[in-house]
């Protein structure tokens, strides 16, 4: 250490200052970057800024954002979770078919739903705790067995011909004379209810603290176990949800859905500003990353953007967004 | 699975969910608050009795034997030094003492009581508090978060009760008191402490361990990694505490720091005590050559030379 050649510093101002603060919140650049896009395309297209195609934007994004919620919980424990677009269309296929075959009363098929996607987000951390294995080994190999599983049980066929309230979240309500889904909604009070638990709650700081190093968690008394699996599961909770909504926007059981939403997920999580290295960032951000996502294609399409430059454009994002994640953990080292 | 509160464990007894019930009892008290029941007895008593012993203590790991019948004892309001050779046990001796592993044989009292650690919230629960080497804090949490971990004090009513909401205010607030009380600067309370210098955030974790501890503080290596002016802050912290009663057990490969700070010295070798010190009494060469076994303390702890090569060597006569 240089310590010792090193003249005494003196103490530094009271309150780093409020510009200081703003810049190493890791949701602040992601926020610019969804303003400044609004800005561009509302300057190259009428329809953009209008009431009506903001709640598509957000139809558009709900899914992956909510498959994208539980993708968040996963990756501040240093997890990443590549099942979940699988997971969801299994949970989706099941309470299609459940419904619409009349097996069970609709509502208790969607009970069922979600507990199965939850079973399978228990599963997942169960073998990431107990064995343990690699996150990412664990996942990849769930998101095969609930592919195939959802391939098995639906015979690969769409199911169609489902009761009112699988779609039900796919009805709207007007705010102005904007119509907006119930799903959105939703989605909306789902990021909202996991910002308050990840900010508000033991249990959030607890997650945090698991990120950042879980043998610290432990050594501080965290029962860090029991945390993964917990959030294991919650996330795949959040994905019957997602299920649900997918359902509802589609109006049937689609066993091809959700191929590449695991990747879409892990997209809007990064955008977001959250460190892939596990303990920092906000599911708000997470939000946000998922609406530029969503603003990009919508916008761009507005133009008359070929669909691959959105792909194109995403992929840079993504970079960017990694980039400046490490660059800034650099800084703080 | 999502009920995540229950995770932390709110101290146990009567103690307010927060660590200032500590804070302004004078140090003469300390002792009798424990559980033990030994409230009634007078000071001198309770002076007598160690705070945490040990007796026996055995610990195998298949052929390797890392404890072989170590004894242990920490009188109250004293710092007790623990050093020793690599492979000497040390480690595994705090371990046992915290709760982080399990003895195969022997007993361990606190307050002249035998307890048993099943895990280290155990030890916790019992008042006693480890700073853990380079394990100390959560880099991306903030200071008043760290304090607590495991720990949070919820709002009061129906807020915290159903909602689990926290009481960031009072963390901060009670963070900030028990900074002061043992005069560790800081600019602000809600910054992550990856922000804080090395000296720091081993004052963030040593500030913790003090706050909730009732009983006991142990400190593993807490100046390995800093510099010299933090090492002498980390050593200050260390003196503070033991003025405000309660007893330290360091664990130290830096004999400046151990015969600067330390009250006795206990000196492990080959998964046993070999001596107990008292810094005044022997020179720094002698204690590392008690360490390494060139010398041996007899009946009356008078050094003697066990290993005349190994002696030469060091440079004693």
């Amino acid at each position: 250490m240089t310590a010792t050649i090193t003249p005494p510093k003196p103490p530094e101002a009271a309150e780093p200052s409020l510009a200081r603060r703003l810049l190493t919140t890791p949701t602040v650049g992601p926020l610019a970057a969804l303003l400044l896009a609004c800005v561009f395309f509302s300057f190259n297209s009428d329809q953009f800024l209008t009431g009506g195609n903001f709640s598509l934007i957000i139809q558009q994004v709900m899914v992956v954002g909510t498959l994208a919620i539980g993708q968040t919980l996963i990756i501040l424990t240093a997890g990443i979770d590549l099942s979940n677009g699988a997971i969801m269309a299994f949970g989706g296929i099941l309470m299609a078919k459940l419904a619409a075959e009349g097996t069970v009363p609709p509502l208790v098929a969607i009970a069922l739903g979600l507990l199965v996607c939850a079973g399978f987000g228990a599963a997942n951390g169960l073998l990431v705790t107990l064995v343990p294995l690699p996150p990412f080994i664990v996942t990849l190999g769930m998101l095969n067995v609930a592919f195939a599983l959802t391939h098995i049980y639906s015979q690969d066929q769409t199911v169609t011909n489902l009761p009112a309230p699988l779609t039900a979240l796919g009805e709207t309500f007007s705010i102005g004379d904007t119509r907006v889904t119930y799903g959105s909604l939703l989605t909306i009070l789902l990021f909202l209810l996991f910002a308050y638990l990840l900010g508000q709650t033991a249990w959030g700081k607890h997650v945090y603290a698991l990120g950042n190093s879980p043998e610290v968690a432990r050594l501080t008394g965290i029962r860090t176990g029991r945390l993964t699996v917990g959030v294991y599961t919650t996330a795949g909770f959040v994905y019957g949800i997602a299920a649900l909504l997918l359902v509802s926007r589609t109006g049937v059981g689609d066993p091809q859905a959700g191929q590449t939403d695991n990747l879409d997920s892990i997209t809007a999580v990064v955008l977001g500003g959250t460190s892939l290295f596990g303990g920092r960032g906000l599911v708000i951000g997470t939000l946000i990353g998922a609406l530029i996502v969503g603003v990009f294609r919508n916008g761009l399409q507005l133009m008359g953007v070929a669909s691959i430059y959105q792909t194109l454009i995403t992929g840079i994002l993504v970079i960017l967004a990694v980039t400046v994640d490490q660059l800034s953990r650099r800084r703080i080292r | 699975m999502t009920d995540a509160p229950s995770a932390p464990t709110p101290p146990a007894e009567t103690a307010p969910a927060s660590p200032a019930g500590t804070a302004p009892t004078p140090p003469a008290e300390t002792a009798p608050a424990s559980p033990a029941g030994t409230a009634s007895a007078p000071p001198a008593e309770t002076a007598r009795t160690p705070v945490l012993q040990a007796r026996g203590l055995v610990k195998r790991y298949g052929h390797v034997t890392a404890l072989d019948g170590v004894d242990f004892d920490l009188m109250a309001g004293e710092v007790l030094a623990v050093i020793g050779d690599n492979g000497a046990g040390k480690s595994s001796l705090i371990k046992a003492l915290t709760g982080a592993l399990q003895p195969d044989e022997g007993q361990i009292m606190l307050d002249g009581r035998p307890v048993r650690f099943r895990d280290p919230l155990d030890a916790r629960r019992l008042g006693i508090e480890t700073v853990y080497q380079d394990l100390a804090v959560a880099a991306s949490l903030d200071i008043a978060s760290n304090m607590f971990l495991g720990r949070e004090a919820r709002r009061p009513g129906f807020l915290g009760r159903v909602f689990r909401l926290l009481d960031h205010r009072r963390m901060r607030e009670e963070s900030a008191r028990h900074m002061a009380d043992l005069k560790i600067g800081l600019r602000s309370l809600t910054q992550p402490v990856e922000s804080l210098s090395g000296g720091q955030r081993q004052g963030v974790a040593v500030a913790r361990a003090v706050a909730w501890a009732r009983h006991v503080v142990v400190m593993d290596e807490p100046t390995a990694a800093l510099g010299v002016k933090e090492s002498g802050q980390v050593l200050d912290m260390i003196r503070r505490v033991r003025d405000r009663g309660l007893p330290v057990v360091l664990i130290s490969h830096n004999m400046p720091h151990v015969f600067e700070i330390a009250d006795r010295i206990h000196v492990q070798r080959l998964g046993r005590r070999v001596a107990q010190i008292r810094p005044g009494e022997h020179s720094m060469a002698e204690v590392v050559a008690i360490m390494t076994g060139a010398l041996q303390l007899d009946a009356d702890e008078q050094a003697v030379v066990a290993d005349k090569e190994a002696a030469r060597a060091i440079g004693l006569t």
